[in-house]
């Protein structure tokens, strides 16, 4: 498996497309969480659906305010590089070219996982320092003391960013291995993650008590949950804490573990070409 | 005897389809092997099998002695319909990947680049790469663990003449040192010039399989003569009338060419003008439209 891990290793970061989704992870991550609540702040304006302040945009803040985009808009991306990591494959016709130097479908799926896995704690780890050097210059700019939060809040913070973020990496080539392309999953994905879980959450579990029931168990709705425990701001998309911490990163868990074992499955059984 | 490709009894159905049916394949040691088929004939889907990229409906596969397994492909090469890798790296980036997978030195990747005539243009990135220059690095991704046993799809796909030429000069060298080929083509010509021998495969079936100069049989004597009806009737009386065939406007005698002085005197002993007397060999492009022809009646 490690040859493969280092094949993957390789493949993913001389692919252009790594990159790209990383800038613009970190931009996002970037404008939304500190950018524009800092110029409304500035400026003195306020919006119906945020009500942040100074204060909450400090570097003690930092776990909560890196963690806050990973349940929809930043998983999403992460999800888009698991669908092209695993995806990719298909759409280039290369199983055919790797499988024939040797090693089986599960270890070269298993070194996919497992730089997936490594990219999504590249990802979190740029994100929250991104955002420690933003709140930093806030801080500064604002003439305000400069308190970190813990070592070990730190640790937990990045923990739970990287289990969410692994876990829509995990989605994404579950899905590319399941529709055997790229452009569906991602579509897919997107549709899911953008729009579904939004409408779920805002329309339907307000209205369907069986729906709001169905929420505690939805990969969306734990990231979120996760994400609220850790001090994430309410106001961000996808952030709510529909259950407690403990219980929502148990079931990103094992969506995780459910989506890589089924993606893995999958791979096995099916021919390929 | 030492199989390097052995298959019993090898099926493959989709559905209602059936691919490939009932296949015994047998390829020996340091032989180049043709596998001849037309298009859609179940050729690809047999080599997909044999690599384990496509599950058998039914029969056994063994590579090298192997069953299907882990490490099965040790010391297989193979280029499957067409070659696929990744656009945005170069041609020997492209190779050094696949090296860490196969866990071969990156002394191999320069060592087949130049087998393969690219190491100039192994830094250019393989999206800008001709149709030719993608076949011949798929080639060089074959070459890279230094196979015991090749097997190429289609391998002159996309070449030029002289590129053509070049591979099969290098199939030629591959099995004149001891690697075992499984070559794969429609073309004819090809498969003539480099293969010991050849199986032909129609709608899935084996219907063929033998040397080349043994599937196209004996050599026939062309006569050319007038009246045509009158030395025909001659040379049933000297080799029998099964021996006679009428084709294309002359006769097509099978005895041996070599007798072609004897039926020229006799003929002209009886008043025959003969315009032309000639050993002909019988077309393998022939051969093989009825072999697949019978095949494909034998399957309806």
């Amino acid at each position: 498996m490690s040859r493969s891990f280092r094949a993957e290793a390789v493949k993913l970061t001389r692919r252009p497309a790594s990159w790209l989704l990383l800038a613009v992870t970190l931009v996002l991550a970037l404008i939304f969480t500190y950018v524009f609540p800092y110029a409304s702040i500035a400026g003195g304006t306020t919006g119906p659906n945020t009500d942040r302040t100074l204060p909450m945009l400090l570097p003690d803040r930092l776990v909560g305010n890196s963690l806050g985009g990973l349940p929809v808009f930043l998983g999403a991306i992460v999800l888009i590089l698991g669908v092209l990591t695993v995806g990719g494959e298909y759409a280039w016709d290369t199983w055919k070219t790797i499988l024939t130097q040797g090693p089986t479908r599960l270890q070269v799926y298993a070194g996919k996982l497992l730089v997936l896995a490594t990219a999504a704690l590249v990802v979190v780890l740029s994100i929250f320092a991104v955002g420690a050097v933003a709140s930093a210059l806030i801080a500064v700019a604002e003439s305000q003391p400069i308190h970190w939060p813990s070592a070990g809040d730190l640790l937990t913070g990045i923990g739970a960013g990287w289990l969410v973020a692994t876990m829509w990496a995990m989605l994404g080539a579950v899905l590319a291995v399941a529709l055997r392309a790229v452009a569906l999953p991602v579509g897919l994905g997107l549709v899911w993650l953008l729009a579904v879980q939004n409408l779920l959450a805002v329309l339907a579990a307000p209205l369907l008590d069986w729906v709001a029931q169905l929420q505690k168990g939805l990969p969306g709705p734990n990231a979120g949950s996760l994400a609220a425990a850790l001090g994430a701001p309410g106001d961000t998309p996808g952030v709510a804490a529909t259950v407690g911490g403990g219980q929502a990163a148990l079931v990103v868990a094992a969506y995780l573990v459910v989506f890589a074992v089924i993606g893995g499955v999958l791979l096995r059984r099916r021919d390929l070409g | 005897m030492n199989l390097p490709v052995h298959t019993e009894g090898l099926t493959k159905r989709y559905g209602g389809l059936t691919a490939v049916q009932n296949l015994d394949l047998s390829v020996r040691a340091g032989e180049v092997y043709g596998f001849l088929g037309p298009n859609g004939a179940g050729k690809t889907t047999t080599l997909r099998m044999l690599l384990g990229l496509v599950r058998p409906t039914a029969g056994t596969v063994r590579l090298l002695g192997r069953p299907p397994g882990a490490g099965r492909l040790t010391g297989v090469g193979a280029l499957i319909e067409g070659p696929a890798f990744y656009p945005y790296l170069s041609g020997r980036d492209n190779l050094r990947v696949l090296a860490r997978y196969s866990g071969v030195g990156a002394d191999r990747v320069a060592l087949v680049l130049d087998l393969v005539g690219l190491t100039d243009r192994a830094g250019d990135r393989y999206a800008g790469y001709s149709l030719g220059m993608k076949q011949r690095l798929g080639v060089a991704a074959a070459l890279l663990k230094d196979p015991r046993l090749l097997i190429l799809d289609e391998p002159t796909n996309g070449l030029d003449p002289a590129g053509m030429a070049d591979m099969r000069a290098l199939i030629r060298r591959l099995g004149a040192g001891g690697c075992t080929v499984l070559v794969s083509s429609h073309l004819l010509g090809e498969v003539e010039q480099v293969c010991d021998r050849v199986g032909v495969i129609s709608a899935g079936r084996l219907v063929a399989e033998g040397r080349v100069a043994d599937l196209r049989g004996a050599a026939v004597l062309r006569v050319l003569a007038d009246p045509l009806e009158q030395a025909a009737a001659r040379a049933r009386e000297l080799v029998g009338a099964e021996r006679v065939r009428m084709v294309d406007g002359g006769l097509e005698l099978s005895v041996e060419p070599d007798r072609a002085a004897w039926v020229n005197a006799e003929l002209v002993g009886v008043g025959v003008a003969v315009r032309e007397l000639r050993r002909r060999e019988r077309d393998l492009e022939q051969v093989f439209f009825d072999l697949i022809e019978k095949g494909t009646a034998d399957v309806a």
